[in-house]
């Protein structure tokens, strides 16, 4: 991406637009809106340098309250269309709002491609694990039993994960931040924005209409500390209000556990410190949820390699650098041809 | 005359076929093919199913379509000549491999006795060569496996037909060379299976047996070149880009028989072609939309199934106003249909399939050469208007190949696009008064930042609107918009015959050259028929009512079961009539006629 400094630094507010935002009050979404303003005055990008792509859902209005270039597309392909855009112009800085509905249901097989493809995207997936949009049906991160219009008696599958499901398609940067979480939240985001490539980034979001306090058991004050760990990379994996819990491989196994660090439990030397440039960690801290375990909170896997729409402009270069006069009049006359009189 | 070589699909027909057709146009001959080959990749050897047929129809006259039955049939094996025969008429020149009529064979193509035997083709000039065994001899020296040596028949078969029709094998002996050059051995293999043949020829001894030749056709004067439909359409795609300045985005979903297109622009990278194969339909859909968002010029392509699942993408781009290109490759259907084979099916689809009132333009190829034209006047559209234009074309236009006039690409005029820069009263619909086009306004200009999507914009400043007075307005300004394009499409003329009379033979698509040749034979005849051919179907020309109305009757052969003669009656109250069929192969001309004649009582 192209850091343009300008005379003035940008504010939050120089990315606000100028229409109505129009969320139920009390949304999570408001809050995620300031943190982006925030991060992307932070980043510098100048507005016309940045789109922000999004699909259909209560997050995809995202656009429309920012000052930046914006499409609003159709349900579950925001991916593809960003994906387009930075083929045709790699040098404009793309993100795509989606959520649970957008991204893993209806959209789940282009979640996965963009993935894989390592496209230079910032992807934020607003979970609430419910359809806002539609008036609160189940969605595919809801949980088992989860009671709604279309599944009175309780829902009866299994939820996805969504930073599990990004790992699984060979994601190369996983993050997972809060909709309350003001300070970690732009940091969250610059490090996905520096990164260069498929950038994909969890946002736990409370729908407060449909699904209010379905995070609670993560976000609420009073067990934060305990059910919260946030991981940065060469830390060691510590929480607790007073880090005193850790986590450490069990001994003889592939499976995480969490103990009491120091006196009378194992010594600080013992936890695990986390890589982020290790896969298989990062499926292990995604993987985990309270009460058993904390919720892995902050950059979670980042191991950068090149971008699809880098390596595919390399072959259109080195194809137009070894034929730097290719004239399609030739390319029409070539072959067998004959003159008739 | 017309040659049709028919082998097991393992037998390399599509190659002898496409060789003769090299040296027929070295010969300065014109000609027009018909690939027919079965759907399965590898179906099994001696089936009827696994039969592959390569037609060429080649002369010194003007050539319009592969022509309607074989003058020649050469059968490679039973099943073969049991799937062809039928079209070979009385006195044809049948040559057979018999080399291959064993009890096996004959009973994998299902006949209970030997037709070599039982008189069964009587009627016919058959020559019985035992082209497998002279194969094997002729290759002894190089060493090759029998399997492999097997394979050069084609070759040698190749060699005898060039004998017969005076063909120069110097070019397919060029091209063997280059094609094995790494193993020399088959090369060299094939080489001499192909001088065999020919050989053979030359000293055979048989009365019906000798060689023809063609004078050169009478066609107008210039440089030539063999070309394929889908070569065609993806030079007119790149020509087109080049013309309006901008990089072209193409991104696709392998489908028959749209495939074509995707691998012979990926191989055009050095002209700033990107390619995109994409996991399914709908991204490629949205890929290419996300590129004319972004400025650059977004094509997709696919055939039927594949377009309907484009569809809602298609309803963002007609809503937010982009240039989109869609060539679908029809093929017959319904769901999976037969991929491999040709119909002309998809016209309700291209103009009217699509929820709501989504008004866009749609054109149709006529021939394999006709394409790279129709691929301009697409993108032209697509960039004035600010549409998706649904660009109609086939399997059979895709597969098969046609002497071209190259066109002189230095002297196109350019149709430069020029982006919205403007920031004075600047919204995203901002309309070009004489086209009523929104701006074109792309990421990246500074003081243009601004929101679009599928959900319905204020006329007259873009931001959402669900206002009912306003999304009347915006429904009425986008199907003006397409209507306009009917002032800037040059108007319908008549391809052959008078602007008025007693019956007018209108077609779209692939029927041009078999209702033009029809038309010729009939006027020929002293009949008074007219050759209507529609390139844009929708918006139509705006002279085709008042054309139509000045015949007295009007036939419209399709390869579907009317879809053009409904959009016709729809439109212009006319009492057109239908000619219809959904075989998977092209009309015969004879057809063509023979309805006319009937209508005409003639
Ligand atoms: S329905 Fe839920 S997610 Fe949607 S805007 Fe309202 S509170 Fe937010």
């Amino acid at each position: 991406m192209n850091e343009i400094t300008r005379p003035q630094a940008l504010q939050p507010k120089d990315f606000a637009s100028d229409q109505e935002v129009r969320w139920c009050p009390g949304c999570g979404d408001y809050a995620i809106l300031k943190g982006v303003q925030r991060a992307l005055a932070d980043i510098g990008t100048p507005p016309e340098q940045v789109v922000f792509v999004s699909g259909i859902g209560c997050a995809a209005r995202f656009p429309y309250y920012l000052s930046t270039y914006g499409f609003h597309t159709i349900h579950g392909r925001a991916p593809p269309v960003a994906t387009g855009i930075k083929l045709a112009n790699p040098e404009l800085d793309v993100w795509v709002v989606t959520g649970d509905g957008d991204a893993l249901s209806i959209g789940g097989n282009h979640l996965l491609h963009v993935l894989r493809r390592n496209v230079d995207l910032q992807i934020l997936l607003f979970n609430n694990e419910i359809y806002g949009l539609t008036k609160g049906q189940y969605s595919p991160t809801s949980r088992t039993g989860t009671r709604s219009p279309s599944t009175p008696t309780g829902s009866v599958d299994n939820p996805v994960n969504p930073c599990v499901f990004a790992l699984g398609a060979a994601a190369r940067f996983v993050a997972r931040t809060i909709d309350t979480a003001q300070k970690l939240m732009p940091d969250v985001l610059r490090r996905a924005h520096a990164h260069k490539g498929a950038s994909f980034v969890e946002i736990l979001q409370n729908c407060i209409v449909y699904n209010d306090g379905v995070f609670d058991g993560v976000t609420d004050k009073a067990v934060a500390a305990d059910a919260q760990i946030h991981v940065q990379n060469g830390k060691p994996l510590r929480f607790g209000k007073k880090l005193e819990k850790g986590l450490r491989l069990k001994p003889g196994t592939l499976t995480l556990e969490v103990v009491q660090v120091g006196e009378g439990g194992v010594a600080e030397g013992g936890i695990l410190a986390h890589d982020e440039t290790n896969r298989v960690l990062a499926s292990l801290l995604a993987t985990m949820q309270p009460p058993d375990f904390p919720e892995a909170i902050g950059v979670i896997y980042c191991s950068p390699a090149d971008s699809y729409e880098t390596l595919m402009v390399q072959q259109v270069e080195a194809a137009k650098a070894q034929r730097p006069n290719a004239k399609l009049s030739a390319l029409l006359r070539g072959g067998h041809v004959w003159e008739v009189q | 005359m017309v040659v049709r070589f028919a082998g097991d699909s393992g037998d390399g027909v599509q190659v002898t076929g496409g060789q003769f057709t090299s040296a027929t146009a070295l010969a300065g001959n014109d000609f027009a093919t018909f690939p027919d080959f079965p759907a399965e990749i590898r179906a099994p050897a001696g089936t009827t199913f696994g039969v592959s047929a390569f037609q060429i129809n080649f002369g010194s006259t003007a050539i319009d379509t592969a022509g309607d039955q074989p003058d020649a049939l050469v059968a490679l094996n039973p099943a073969a000549l049991r799937v062809n025969i039928q079209d070979l008429p009385t006195g044809g020149l049948l040559i057979i491999d018999t080399g291959e009529f064993n009890e096996r064979n004959l009973r994998k193509a299902g006949y209970q006795a030997n037709p070599l035997e039982d008189g069964a083709l009587q009627q016919y000039r058959v020559v019985p060569i035992d082209i497998s065994r002279l194969t094997l001899e002729a290759v002894k020296a190089f060493g090759l496996s029998q399997k492999d040596g097997l394979r050069c028949k084609n070759f040698w078969t190749l060699g005898l037909v060039s004998w017969i029709y005076d063909r120069d094998r110097a070019p397919t002996v060029a091209w063997l060379k280059s094609r094995f050059a790494k193993r020399p051995e088959l090369a060299e293999g094939n080489i001499a299976a192909l001088n065999a043949g020919h050989a053979f020829g030359e000293t055979m001894e048989a009365d019906d047996f000798t060689g023809y030749t063609v004078p050169k056709a009478e066609i107008a004067p210039g440089l030539y070149r063999s070309v394929t439909g889908a070569e065609a359409l993806s030079w007119g795609l790149v020509a087109g880009a080049q013309l309006a300045g901008l990089k072209v985005v193409f991104s696709s979903y392998p489908i028959t028989p749209a495939s074509s297109l995707l691998h012979i622009l990926a191989g055009l990278k050095h002209f700033d072609v990107t390619t995109l194969q994409a996991e399914d339909e709908i991204a490629a859909c949205c890929a290419a939309i996300g590129a004319s968002y972004a400025g650059a010029l977004g094509i997709t392509s696919s055939s039927g199934p594949g377009v309907a699942l484009k569809t809602e993408a298609l309803g963002l781009a007609i809503s937010t106003e982009l240039p989109l290109v869609l060539v679908n490759s029809q093929r017959a259907g319904p769901s999976t249909g037969m991929p491999t084979k040709t119909e002309q099916s998809d016209l309700y689809q291209a103009i009217y399939g699509r929820n709501a009132d989504s008004p866009l333009a749609v054109v149709a190829a006529r021939s394999p050469a006709d394409c790279f034209d129709v691929a301009i006047e697409a993108v032209r559209l697509a960039t004035r208007y600010m549409t998706p234009v649904i660009l109609l074309s086939d399997g059979y236009i895709g597969n098969s190949a046609e002497p071209w006039l190259i066109p002189d690409f230095d002297k196109l005029p350019p149709m430069p696009v020029a982006f919205h820069t403007e920031r004075a009263g600047f919204h995203p619909f901002l309309r070009n008064p004489v086209t009523r086009a929104r701006v074109w306004a792309k990421p990246g200009t500074p003081g243009l930042e601004h929101r679009i999507g599928g959900i319905e914009k204020d006329y007259d400043s873009g931001n959402i609107s669900y206002d009912a007075a306003n999304h009347q307005r915006m429904t009425d300004a986008r199907a003006e918009k397409i209507q306009r394009i009917a002032d800037d499409i040059p108007p319908q003329t008549v391809s052959n015959g008078a602007p008025s009379g007693d019956l007018a033979i209108v077609g779209w698509g692939s029927t041009y050259g078999p209702i033009n040749r029809a038309v010729h034979n009939l006027r020929h005849a002293g009949l008074n028929v007219s050759h209507i051919h529609i390139r844009h179907l929708w918006p139509l020309p705006r002279n085709l009512g008042p054309l139509l109305q000045g015949y007295r009757r009007v036939l419209v052969p399709e390869m579907n079961k009317g879809q053009l003669r409904t959009v016709l009656r729809a439109e212009y109250l006319v009492a057109a009539e239908g000619l219809n069929k959904v075989t998977g192969q092209p009309f015969k001309i004879r057809e063509i006629e023979a309805a006319a004649r009937k209508m005409l009582g003639a």
